[in-house]
C-alpha cells in the first residue's frame, strides 16, 4: 500500500509542478491576503506581535482549502479516479497518497509566507525554529488529511468551491485554534509548558483520531 | 394504531412539560446567588442532553447506514440531526439569555460556547450538503461520513469545560461531580424536563423520519417515470 501512496504521491507532485496552477494561485491568494493584513490592523504597533499566530494561520487554512480542492478534481478527467480504483489502487493508498502531496504543497506554501511575514512585519518567528517545524508539520497535516477528504465528498458537487471551506473549516478549528495559540508562544521565543501543553496533546491527538477516521471511511465514500 | 401511539407521546411530553412548569415557577424556591433567572437553567440544560443524544443517535444510524446501505438509517440519521440542530438552537438562545442576565453579555468566546457554535455549523453544513447531492446512493455515503466525522465535536463540546477552564460554568450534575454541587430539588427538576424533551423529541423524529421515507418513495416513483 506504501509503495502506490508513494507512486501517487509522485504523480500528484509531478502534475502540480509541471504546471503550478494551485500552488501559483494559493501563493499569490496568501501573500495578497498578507498585504491586505497590514490595512486591517497598525503594522507597527505590538499588537501584531500578540496576534501573527491567529493571522498566519488564518491564511494557510484559506490557502490550503485552494490546494486540496483541486486534488480529486485532478481526476476527475478521463475518469482517472475510475481507472485508479479499477486497477486495484486501494482507496486508502490513494487519499494518502494524495495528502502527503498536498502536505508538501501546504508546507511549501508556509515555507514562503512565514519568513515574508517576518520581513513585512518586523518579527521573529523563528526564535525557536524546531517548534515552530513541528507545529507547522501538524498543523498541516491536519489541513491535509481532512482536506483531502472532504475533497473527495465534495469533488462531484457543482458548488464544491462553496462546499469543501464551509465542512471543513468548522471540523478543523480545534488544530487550527491550537496552531494559532502555539504560534504565539513561540514567535515570542517561549517554549510551550505546563499548561501550554495540552494545546500539543490537542494537535496530536486531532491528527491521530482523524488519520485514523478518514483511513477507515475514505473507501465507503470512493470506492462502494 | 402506531399514529395514536405517536399522539400519546406527545400528549405526554405536552403535560409533562406544563407539570415540570408549575413546580418549577411556584413550588421551587430562588436560587441564592442567581435569584429567579436560574430556572432557564431547566431548559437549558436538557436541551444540550436532548441535542447530544440526537446527534448520537445520528452518528450511529448514519454508521449503520453506511455499513450496511440502508436507506432507513440513513433517513434517521437526518431525522435525527434536524431535530437535535432545533434543540442545538434552544440551548444556545436560552444560555445566551442567561449569560446576558448573569455575565452582562451575550456571548464569549470560551472554549465550551465555542464548541457549541461550531457543532451547530458542522451539522448546518451536514444538512447543506445533503441537498446538494442529488443521487440517493451517493448521498448515503458521503453525509454518513460526514456525520460521523461532525460528532467529534460534539465531544469536544461535551468535554470541553473538563479540558478548559472555561467562563462556563464547570460540571454540575451529580452523576458527573458525584454529588454536593447542587440542590437534589432542582437536579430532580432538570431530569424531568429532559424526561419531557425526549419525548417531544422522539416524536418530532418520528415524524420527520416518516417525512423522509415519503420523500423517498416520491424520489423512486419520479426516477421510474422518468426512466419509462
Amino acid at each position: 500500500m506504501l509503495r502506490q501512496s508513494w507512486q501517487i504521491f509522485l504523480k500528484d507532485v509531478r502534475m502540480e509542478l509541471r504546471g503550478k496552477e494551485a500552488l501559483n494561485a494559493s501563493l499569490a491568494f496568501a501573500l495578497v491576503v498578507l498585504i491586505l493584513f497590514s490595512f486591517a490592523i497598525d503594522p507597527t504597533s505590538e499588537q501584531i506581535r500578540e496576534i501573527s499566530g491567529g493571522l498566519l494561520w488564518i491564511l494557510f487554512a484559506f490557502s490550503g482549502v485552494l490546494l486540496v480542492n483541486r486534488s480529486f478534481l485532478r481526476e476527475q478527467s478521463n475518469d482517472c479516479l475510475d481507472v485508479l480504483l479499477v486497477n486495484r489502487v486501494p482507496a486508502s493508498a490513494l487519499m494518502l497518497g494524495k495528502t502527503f502531496a498536498n502536505l508538501l504543497f501546504i508546507l511549501m506554501i508556509e515555507a514562503v509566507c512565514l519568513p515574508v511575514f517576518s520581513v513585512l512585519y518586523n518579527i521573529n518567528l523563528f526564535q525557536l525554529p524546531l517548534w515552530l517545524l513541528g507545529i507547522c508539520l501538524l498543523a498541516s497535516w491536519a489541513i491535509a488529511i481532512l482536506g483531502t477528504v472532504f475533497a473527495a465528498m465534495t469533488v462531484n458537487l457543482r458548488l464544491r468551491e462553496l462546499m469543501l471551506p464551509v465542512i471543513l473549516y468548522p471540523m478543523i478549528i480545534p488544530a487550527l485554534a491550537a496552531a494559532m495559540y502555539l504560534t504565539n508562544i513561540v514567535s515570542v521565543g517561549k517554549v510551550p509548558e505546563g499548561d501550554d501543553l495540552i494545546w500539543v496533546r490537542l494537535l496530536i491527538g486531532f491528527d491521530v483520531i482523524f488519520t485514523t477516521l478518514a483511513l477507515g471511511l475514505i473507501d465507503t465514500i470512493l470506492v462502494d | 394504531m402506531f399514529d395514536k401511539i405517536l399522539l400519546a407521546i406527545g400528549l405526554t411530553s405536552g403535560l409533562y412539560l406544563v407539570r415540570n412548569l408549575y413546580t418549577m415557577l411556584l413550588v421551587l424556591p430562588d436560587e441564592a446567588a442567581q435569584g429567579m433567572i436560574y430556572r432557564i437553567m431547566f431548559f437549558h440544560i436538557p436541551s444540550w442532553w436532548t441535542c447530544f443524544l440526537s446527534f448520537l443517535v445520528a452518528g450511529v444510524a448514519s454508521a449503520i447506514a453506511i455499513r450496511s446501505k440502508s436507506n432507513r438509517a440513513d433517513s434517521l440519521a437526518v431525522a435525527a440531526t434536524e431535530v437535535g440542530l432545533a434543540f442545538t438552537f434552544v440551548g444556545l438562545a436560552t444560555g445566551m439569555i442567561w449569560a446576558k442576565i448573569i455575565w452582562g453579555i451575550w456571548w464569549t468566546w470560551d472554549a465550551r460556547l465555542t464548541w457549541a457554535f461550531i457543532t451547530a455549523l458542522t451539522y448546518a453544513g451536514y444538512l447543506m450538503m445533503r441537498n446538494m447531492i442529488p443521487d440517493p446512493s451517493e448521498r448515503l455515503r458521503v453525509t454518513g461520513v460526514l456525520n460521523v466525522f461532525s460528532f467529534a465535536s460534539v465531544v469536544i463540546c461535551y468535554k470541553a469545560i473538563d479540558w478548559w477552564r472555561t467562563q462556563h460554568p464547570g460540571a454540575v450534575m451529580s452523576f458527573r461531580t458525584g454529588g454536593g454541587s447542587i440542590d437534589p430539588a432542582m437536579e430532580g427538576m432538570t431530569f424531568h424536563n429532559f424526561i419531557a424533551f425526549l419525548l417531544l423529541c422522539i416524536v418530532l423524529v418520528t415524524l420527520r423520519l416518516r417525512q423522509e421515507e415519503t420523500l423517498r418513495e416520491i424520489e423512486g416513483l419520479r426516477r421510474l417515470a422518468y426512466s419509462r
